[in-house]
């Protein structure tokens, strides 16, 4: 029998966040500079193991993900029975930085996609000095609700179900089979109420379009990418983005939808490694 | 417009499978024209085609004419791949009890899409 382990590591990290005591699920893979990557709304770190797994990357970086609480193998918090789950700005802003010192990151590379890009983008605007580069894949300022997210949480539609389907047609039309179904699993594992929590940050509270402008890409290079078949984030918006932020760097990703590192990571890495050489240039 | 979709449904063993709690009547409009599709079980068993009088079903998909042909291409561009896309451009109206619509639905993706030229086309 043949056995073939992914260089992957995975552990579990007991820290506080908020003021309470949190169990979060890290996986890492390489050596170099730090490249933390942050996932999707409702789904988790796993959207990253191909890049973990492509020595062009972890040859150079150490690339780390993990999951948010109530995500993938984090646990939600003592008492989260009775709680409705809400991701904030301000909450997830806390989680980055706490994470980063926890795992003692030293001005890494942040990489965020989706409700991560929007981060990504709050990071830039606040705490550029913490990083040496900032990229925002699907990154937008704000995404008006085009849907009831309530349909998201309630006992007559299963959850796994509908935000399996909800996604569906945002990963792009290229994705090789296999690779759009795993991205569309991890979305239909999540918890109740999860991926609905996480669109409060996406959809409402994360709402950046009047200080977008204010990034400054003189202390922290900023590089934009996004799939041409985005509907949530549209192309259209992360250029609007783009062009108020100067010296901001974007790209349009053909072929590739919201998910463009788990749904596609071929053609992804073809669009993210020069970026990564840029960075490593700038700094040598 | 939807002339295949009995057939190209019911032929689908797994769609089916996957829709067998569902039972219901749907309304697909584009631009004047509309159709009463009836599902039991995940087998579909009637189109109609209107005009109707008085159509009865539990929730509507209307679109114009361009919409939806450019829904049914075979590789649809940016915005028109999906019946979300078409919903968040707002060009797309999901009306009526749309918890039967939610709660199925990748089978509503899927069906609709397998209208699309090449068989079985990603919803």
């Amino acid at each position: 029998m043949s056995v073939q382990f992914e260089p992957i590591v995975g552990r579990y990290m007991n820290l506080d966040l908020f003021g309470r005591p949190h169990r979060l699920y890290v996986e890492e893979a390489g050596e170099g500079t730090p490249l933390l990557c942050l996932h999707t709304a409702g789904s988790d770190g796993r959207q990253y193991r191909a890049l973990m797994n492509d020595a062009r990357i972890t040859a150079r970086h150490r690339v780390i993900a993990f999951d948010m609480p109530w995500h993938g193998k984090s646990s939600p918090p003592e008492g989260w029975h009775d709680e409705e789950y809400q991701l904030t700005s301000a909450q997830y802003t806390d989680m980055v930085l706490t994470v980063m010192s926890a795992l003692g990151l030293d001005r890494p590379i942040v990489m965020g996609c989706s409700i991560g890009g929007r981060i990504a983008l709050h990071l830039a605007l606040e705490h550029p000095e913490r990083f040496r580069a900032i990229i925002g894949l699907q990154a937008g300022a704000h995404v008006d609700p085009y849907y009831d997210l309530n349909f998201l949480h309630r006992p007559d539609v299963h959850g796994g179900e509908v935000c399996g389907a909800i996604v569906s047609g945002l990963v792009g039309p290229d994705a090789p089979q296999k690779d759009r179904w795993e991205t569309l699993w991890h979305y239909m594992q999540g918890g109740p109420g999860v991926f609905k929590g996480d669109l409060y940050f996406y959809k409402i509270d994360g709402d950046i379009r009047s200080r977008v402008g204010q990034i400054d890409t003189r202390r922290c290079p900023l590089f934009l990418l996004s799939g041409e078949y985005d509907y949530s984030c549209t192309p259209e918006e992360m250029m609007a983005v783009a062009k108020s932020i100067p010296g901001s760097d974007a790209t349009i990703m053909k072929g590739l939808g919201h998910f463009p590192m788990s749904e596609n990571p071929k053609v992804f890495l073809e669009y993210l490694l020069p970026v990564l050489d840029r960075i490593a240039a700038a700094r040598s | 417009m939807l002339e295949q979709l009995k057939e190209r449904v019911n032929a689908d063993a797994g769609l089916v499978r996957r829709g067998r709690y569902l039972t219901t009547t749907f309304l697909v409009q584009s631009g004047d024209n509309s159709w009463l599709v009836s599902i039991h079980g995940g087998r579909i068993t009637q189109v109609a085609r209107g005009p109707f009088v008085m159509p009865s079903s539990a929730f509507a998909l209307r679109a114009s004419e361009m919409e939806w042909e450019k829904f049914f291409l075979p590789r649809p561009p940016p915005g028109s791949n999906d019946l979300m896309a078409l919903i968040r451009r707002k060009v797309l109206k999901a009306e009526g009890d749309l918890q039967v619509f939610m709660a199925h639905l990748r089978y509503f993706k899927e069906a609709l899409a397998k209208l699309r030229p090449v068989a079985g086309g990603a919803a």
